[in-house]
């Protein structure tokens, strides 16, 4: 406790977001620190080292205009605490939880800790509640549910902008009435983007149910380690204290990532991939396994991450780690996106590993299963036939393989093709689905139980008549 | 007499200290006020580094660092089974009770319950002489698994007292040995050092495979019990899905599940599913042979490193009892990410990628602990432990070190494929990569409990498969329809192969598991099939006729169709086969 309240003058080194402060007592690892610059201004920091020689502390606003001489740092005694409170829905924040949209500061003295702790294993409930987004490719073929964690796989200029404000805008619990609110937590996004983002809410009216966290392009990369972390703590007090079932929209991951690498570069530590930190996998699971739902809680927390692949690449570290620690993914496609194809979403690498409990009988409809999976299988033989067409034109094809190009097309305009505004329910999609399905053979949909196919198929005309 | 002494530095999990100059090196140790664990990985003079398996927010200089005189252990005892902990064997489900659902420092809590009561059923006479490793009596652990209680390994003497038949705690005494003129009590729980194998009396061959239900496995590449396995792929490729399954329906006595860095829901999907699957032989839940070890991804580091050797360590002691124990290792590549993160942390030299240099021999230790042995004492006892690793490729590259060294040191390579996943074929395994090195040694068991054709069957498919693989080069540039017929003919069989046999659903009641006999049928009759239909097609019957036999709908659907035991269908359906081809023979006349 001895070094709380007293002000250590100088430090001994400044590097890119790092300064040392030597002969410091009684500091613990991970304390909040507060750093005055010569001009008075207070920045925050946080303890990465302790030795007998000196701390070692990161700046979260940078280290700009630090001299080694006139810096003043205060040790605050706790790590890192936001403000939570119901008051901050509707609201903006920064990376600190605190107001930057011009209205007055909260009335809380609630705070809490951004690091949270680890969720015990035992105290989660497996996730199984279905969630609407009204999109179809999303609710048919990668189901979204309560408590999961589904990234979107985007690349730089392709719409996940659109479609993550579409999501917010219509993502619900079907049949059900409770409390749904949305943590949207923006890291490294431009201007526009964030404008772009704020007016959709606005329009809607959705804005009343989402607390906005906003980090920017030109704010200090330090302080993005942060935004998810404050979003987060809120989100899990809204889930678990206020019985909130909350949708965390998290974009973009990849600026988080470029942060993370470029302190760890700027603490000189051993890289692994491509220059990003070894630990970064556990630095992002930190974030990701947030989501979740915890027995004897009525609310949950589903998490929404967005990233841009660098060069389109899935194997980059950013979008391999990430996939290693979501519960699936939801791909998008320059090729889709090019035909006009709205949203762009590639089913065959996109995968929710948590639809198979979340949907059937009870929560979608009892042909969902089987529907998805003749969908996915028809679609890849799809693709197989495109791939043969470019070599022996279409000419070649026999009649079954001219079926499936049929097929293909009116899935991809139909039913992944759809309106920005466009909200279709889960009995929709699967309308959709199997009307694309008719242009194919009967004895082809081996994936779907007999019954089904007399139930949903719908009619061709020689048979009406 | 136990080392004390201070914080120095600190660094995230790694902390330094001095006035340790007594202790020795992976002591386990309390450090700071908290009492965080932590065991010491580098010594010099009276300087110690130190691996911290709490977080250590909040850790100041000068706090104070005790050592416990023991290296990291476990606790051994009946209450392991159906038991999940964390990676240094901290009870989770005691933690939630005193902590909430988040994990925090819990004090004083204990791996295993030292109030609750077993009944002893002692086995062992007085007067006998005993050795470690010699069963003193026995607890019905759970409706499944007998409980052994053993002699400690290194003691060895008279039996002067044992316990009647009776409920005790694990730490009153139930026996005791007179040990060079001294009397020496034994309690029902021992402990035992994590990072020591322990000893046995010699190890033998493997030779009875581990009967995994899962076809593509046991047919195609099957591993032995006391055997090694790697189970490399990109995510979204089955991984966990593969070894659940695994999990759920292998033949072995005892499985330990490690959730090493992986995510928490999935640990909640074993957790859920786990007590209400029935073992297909026992008809009892699958719990009740299970253990985990749950080091979720979000959880301290260090401790995902410690997670394996505690996993390890538990199979051991069942293997010592006489269990063919299996255990599965989810994921291994986050092990090797926490020794390299530790190692970046205590500033060593890193060799490939970034991991430690010494990431190939921590592998061979670990795999090596494996094997099929004759155990201590003075009975004849045989155990085995089978380890199962799944390893994270990064961007799905085998080439990595993680996945190259991991292949130097296991047997059975089952290799993921992500064109196969995106296809929605699973079990992924790709038939073209993977492999397995008990196929010689597993033969016999095969050829005499099931069928003495089983490897010329096996040898003919893969042929089939692999005639296949280079058709397809071809037709994917002229065409199927360009073939010869005959040829045409195997790349028929060869989707009837894939879909009616390598594919299998672990969401279908029936599918999910299939008994070697069932393996067997089916694959002869799809061989069988396959000779027969290369004899029409040579006397010139069509192609599109053998593809419309009515049998070979039945043939597709015959994994689902058909449950484990009513395998004489399978045999009306080889019939009807045979009747379909000589139908079709003899309207070629």
């Amino acid at each position: 406790m001895a070094g709380i309240g007293l002000e250590y003058k100088g430090v001994s080194s400044i590097s890119g977001p790092i300064i040392m402060v030597e002969n410091v007592k009684g500091v613990g690892y991970d304390e909040l620190v507060s750093v005055k610059t010569q001009t008075g201004e207070i920045r925050l920091g946080k303890v990465i080292q302790v030795s007998q020689k000196a701390v070692t502390v990161q700046v979260f606003e940078g280290t700009t205009g630090l001299s080694p001489t006139a810096t003043r740092t205060r040790f605050l005694g706790h790590s890192l605490e936001v403000p939570v409170s119901t008051e901050m829905l509707g609201r903006v924040m920064n990376s600190y939880g605190e107001p930057i949209d011009g209205h007055p500061r909260f009335f809380t003295d609630e705070k809490r800790d951004v690091n949270g702790y680890p969720l015990n294993p035992t105290a989660r409930e497996y996730p199984k509640d279905f969630i609407q987004t009204g999109v179809s490719a999303i609710d048919g073929l990668a189901s979204l549910v309560r408590g999961q964690k589904l990234p979107v796989f985007s690349g730089p200029g392709l719409s996940h902008n659109e479609l993550a404000a579409q999501i917010v805008r219509q993502a619900q619990i079907r049949n059900a009435n409770e409390p749904f609110n949305v943590v949207f937590i923006a890291m490294g996004l431009g201007h526009d983007d964030a404008d772009f983002f704020r007016k959709s809410f606005e329009e809607t009216g959705a804005i009343k149910n989402v607390a906005m966290f906003l980090n920017l392009a030109d704010d200090p990369p330090v302080e993005r380690i942060l935004t998810p972390r404050a979003g987060l703590t809120l989100a899990e007090y809204l889930a678990y204290e206020e019985d909130s079932h909350v949708l965390v929209v998290m974009t973009d991951m990849t600026n988080y990532c470029e942060a993370l690498r470029e302190v760890s570069a700027a603490m000189e530590e051993v890289p692994s991939r491509k220059g990003y930190p070894g630990y970064m996998y556990s630095d992002l699971a930190s974030i990701y396994e947030r989501a979740g739902r915890v027995v004897g809680k009525k609310g949950s927390i589903t998490q929404m991450p967005i990233l841009t692949m660098p060069n389109d690449d899935i194997t980059h570290p950013i979008p391999d780690l990430t996939g290693y620690i979501t519960e699936g993914q939801i791909v998008l496609s320059r090729n889709l996106e090019k035909q006009g194809i709205y949203p762009p979403i590639y089913i065959t690498t996109s995968l929710s590993r948590l639809m198979k409990d979340g949907i059937g009988k009870g929560s979608t409809r009892e042909d969902h299963a089987n529907v998805a999976s003749q969908l996915y299988s028809a679609y890849a033989q799809y693709n197989s036939v495109k791939s043969l067409v470019t070599i022996i034109g279409e000419e070649g094809l026999g009649t079954r393989d001219k079926e499936y190009l049929r097929f293909g097309e009116r899935f991809e305009k139909t039913l992944i093709n759809q309106g920005k505004m466009e909200n279709r329910t889960i009995e929709q999609t699967l309308d959709i689905a199997w009307d694309a399905l008719s242009d194919l053979p009967e004895e082809e949909l081996t994936s779907i139980k007999p019954e089904y196919i007399q139930k949903y198929l719908p009619k061709t005309d020689t048979e009406v008549k | 007499m136990t080392a004390k002494g201070s914080v120095i530095r600190v660094a995230g999990p790694v902390v330094e200290a001095k006035g340790l100059q007594d202790s020795v090196m992976h002591e386990m140790v309390e450090v700071g006020n908290d009492g965080l664990i932590g065991e010491i990985i580098r010594l010099e003079g009276e300087f110690a580094t130190i691996q911290v398996y709490q977080p250590t927010t909040g850790l100041k200089l000068n706090e104070p660092v005790l050592g416990t005189g023991s290296p990291l252990s476990v606790e051994l005892a009946p209450g392991l089974i159906g038991n999940v902990f964390d990676g240094i064997q901290r009870p989770l489900e005691s933690i939630r009770q005193i902590t909430g659902p988040f994990i925090k420092q819990a004090r004083g809590v204990t791996a295993l319950n030292r109030e609750k009561k077993w009944t002893f059923n002692p086995t062992a006479k007085v007067g006998a002489h005993l050795i470690g490793g010699d069963i003193l009596g026995t607890v019905q652990e759970t409706d499944l698994v007998e409980h052994r209680v053993m002699v400690p390994i290194g003691l060895q003497g008279k039996l002067t007292k044992i316990a009647s038949k009776g409920d005790y705690t694990i730490v009153e005494t139930i026996a005791t040995l007179e040990v060079d003129g001294k009397n020496a009590d034994v309690q029902m729980l021992q402990k035992w050092p994590v990072r020591t194998p322990r000893p046995n009396t010699k190890r033998l061959f493997a030779t009875v495979p581990l009967i995994t239900g899962q076809r593509v496995i046991d047919t195609f590449f099957p591993i032995a019990k006391g055997g090694s396995a790697a189970i490399p792929g990109p995510f979204g490729a089955g991984k966990t899905v593969t070894q659940q399954q695994l999990a759920k329906w292998s033949d072995a006595n005892i499985v330990i599940y490690v959730g090493c860095g992986e995510r928490g829901n999935e640990m909640v999907d074993v957790l859920d599913s786990f007590p209400k699957l029935l073992d297909p032989t026992t008809g009892h839940p699958l719990m009740e042979r299970t253990i985990l070890v749950a080091n979720t991804s979000n959880m301290p580091v260090s401790a995902r490193e410690a997670s394996i050797y505690t996993g390890i360590a538990l199979a051991e002691y069942y293997r010592d009892m006489g269990y063919a124990v299996a255990l599965m290792a989810d994921s291994t590549s986050r092990w090797a990410e926490a020794l390299r993160e530790v190692s970046g942390r205590l500033e060593e030299m890193p060799a490939e990628e970034g991991f430690p240099s010494y990431l190939p021999s921590r592998l061979a230790e670990f795999y090596e602990r494996t094997g099929v042995v004759e155990t201590l004492g003075q009975d004849d006892r045989t155990g085995s432990i089978c380890a199962i690793g799944a390893v994270s490729p990064p961007g799905g590259d085998f080439s990595e070190p993680v996945t190259q060294h991991t292949k130097r040191f296991t047997r059975v390579f089952w290799a993921l494929d992500a064109e196969l996943a995106d296809a929605r074929h699973y079990p992924s395994i790709n038939w073209m990569t993977s492999y397995s090195g008990y196929i010689a040694d597993l033969a016999g068991w095969w050829h005499n409990n099931v069928d003495e054709k089983w490897n010329g069957y096996r040898e003919e498919a893969m042929r089939i498969l692999q005639a296949e693989e280079e058709l397809r080069n071809i037709v994917k540039l002229v065409g199927p329809e360009a073939l010869p017929d005959k040829q045409r003919l195997i790349l028929e069989t060869a989707r009837v192969l894939r879909i009616a046999f390598l594919q299998q659903n672990a969401l279908d009641p029936i599918d999910t598991y299939c008994s070697p006999q069932k393996q067997f049928k089916m694959l002869k009759i799809i061989v069988d099939f396959h000779h027969l239909a290369d004899g029409v097609v040579s006397k010139g019957a069509p192609i599109f006729k053998v593809t419309e036999l009515p049998v070979m709908e039945d043939i597709m659907r015959m994994k689902s169709g058909i449950p484990n035991d009513q395998l004489d269908k399978l045999e009306e359906l080889e019939k009807k086969m045979h009747a379909n081809i000589e139908l079709l023979e003899a309207s070629l006349r």
